[in-house]
């Protein structure tokens, strides 16, 4: 029966791990950083993957060994007691997360902590029930001050834009859709009109909250001329299943027409 | 012969001071056959209509070739209005319709822009989109509710008890918008694409007319109908851009 058991954990760990190890999970990226988000990631699933693996087959080895054994024998017990051992797997498994914190710490740091490039591309968002707002600046540069209590989208002003009283905000220009030029690097500032929501492109490797109250900033360089999903992915409501925007990467040109089609609407 | 004249005559009044009663001061032997007429301008800017990208929700992004353009300010050439919704809001009784106003979510859009219904007029509103709407009116003087409505629902049944201008919205699109005219009147009529409005059926008498647009508030005058003949009366509102 043990040696059954063995069989059966061995044949379990080596056919998970194949089926694991023969797909690509990741959909394929375009994001500057992308290259080294995957290398980390890849580098952490090989490391945990080996002691997976190497896990199972002790527990196997171990199993095919001792499990039929029946000759009154006294158990051996680990030198020490319990305690040494759990010290010791805590203190293992410690170093390892550790180990991966500190070695995946650059390249999160590279889009979390490190400030965006001062060229940006600045573009504001807006995340409410259940759609994204996306504003450029238009022709001046400059953003529009917001009044959460001139929101009114009958009119299409979803960002709450005073243009009676604001010559900034006059020409910024509000899309449904987020355009880049592609390989510019983008900075966004997200901002809730009413509860969390989140941002993330899984192609950009880029995965943000936005949380009501704060102005969050979120930089990345799209280096594939390409269409993809935005998508929320915290729970913010009946509509959530249903929140998504699109993404597109446009060459330079075709953004600057794109935003020239938008603002002379 | 003189006896059997009496209760016919008295029936005959009864019935005429009914419907005295209920045309208010006006003579009961008038027929209700005049007719108030007009067109809705603006003077100045009006607000840019804003394409709707509506890219989110393919299924409604594919029944427009053209985008779907923001209405809360509707103009045509000449300077026109339309849903400016046109009543007689003194001089008449209170509305009687029974039949039940239709309210439409089709592509992402409130069809119509601008729903009018008397007091207590039924009112089915529909989901005719594959996806889920969430109808919200938000009412001041009548209670106030949002009702979910995935697609393939029934319609939602509601009445109005009190006139109201309600602003309705979906809790999912927020684009989508629209307006329900709870009036107290049964002779109304709201502007078309050219701005004009017609009210027919009007018994003679004076009445004051309010035309009402959802920015640019409401505007009032007299009008005198007589029997069989048709009054004019136009409305100019003042349009800013913003």
């Amino acid at each position: 029966m043990g040696k059954l058991f063995a069989i059966i954990v061995t044949i379990i760990t080596i056919v998970s791990t194949a089926i694991f190890m023969s797909h690509h999970w990741m959909p394929p990226d375009f994001s500057q950083l992308g290259v080294g988000i995957d290398h980390q990631l890849a580098e952490t699933m090989v490391t945990s993957g080996i002691l997976f693996v190497a896990a199972q087959l002790v527990l196997a080895t171990f199993v095919w060994r001792f499990a039929d054994n029946n000759d009154q024998r006294k158990i051996k017990i680990f030198p020490g007691g319990a305690t040494p051992m759990v010290v010791g797997a805590i203190i293992l498994v410690g170093a390892e997360i550790l180990a991966l914190t500190l070695v995946g710490s650059k390249i999160w740091a590279s889009i979390y902590v490190a400030p965006a490039d001062p060229h940006s591309l600045k573009i504001d968002v807006q995340a409410e029930q259940f759609a994204y707002y996306f504003r450029y600046a238009g022709p001046d540069g400059k953003f529009g001050a917001l009044h959460p209590e001139l929101i009114d989208p009958s009119t299409g002003n979803f960002m709450g834009l005073d243009p009676a009283n604001d010559t900034a905000a006059r020409d910024d220009i509000v899309t449904a859709t987020l355009a880049v030029p592609v390989n510019t690097p983008v900075v966004l500032e997200l901002h809730a009109k009413d509860v969390s929501h989140a941002f993330y492109v899984p192609e950009l490797r880029i995965q943000q909250d936005f949380v009501p109250g704060l102005v969050i900033p979120l930089h990345f360089t799209a280096t594939r001329l390409t269409k993809s999903e935005i998508v929320c992915t915290q729970l913010c409501g009946l509509g959530h299943y249903n929140m998504r925007a699109y993404l597109e990467v446009l060459s330079a040109d075709d953004f600057k027409k794109w935003l020239n089609d938008q603002s002379g609407q | 012969m003189q006896k059997r004249t009496f209760p016919i005559l008295a029936i005959a009044l009864l019935v005429s001071s009914a419907a005295s009663t209920k045309a208010g001061r006006f003579t009961a032997t008038s027929a209700a056959n005049g007719t108030v007429e007009g067109v809705i301008n603006f003077t100045g800017t009006p607000p840019k209509m804003r394409p709707i990208d509506m890219a989110k929700e393919p299924t409604c992004a594919k029944q427009h070739a053209t985008p779907v353009m923001t209405e809360a300010v509707t103009t045509d050439e000449g300077n026109t209005l339309k849903d400016v919704v046109v009543y007689v809001s003194a001089g008449d009784q209170g509305g009687t319709a029974t039949e039940a106003v239709t309210y439409d979510q089709k592509g992402c859009q409130y069809i119509p822009h601008v729903a009018v219904l008397e007091a207590n007029q039924p009112m089915d509103i529909y989901n005719h989109d594959q996806t889920s709407h969430n109808i919200h009116p938000m009412s001041k003087a009548n209670p106030e509710w949002n009702k979910s409505q995935p697609p393939g629902s029934p319609p939602i049944h509601v009445t109005y008890a009190k006139p109201e201008f309600i602003p309705v919205k979906c809790n999912v699109h927020p684009w989508m918008h629209g307006y329900f005219a709870v009036l107290g009147t049964s002779h109304h009529a709201v502007s078309g694409n050219d701005g004009r409005f017609s009210l027919k059926g009007l018994p003679p008498g004076k009445y004051t007319l309010t035309a009402w647009q959802e920015k640019f508030g409401t505007q009032t005058q007299e009008v005198t109908v007589t029997s069989g003949g048709t009054a004019k009366a136009n409305f100019t509102f003042k349009a800013t851009p913003y």
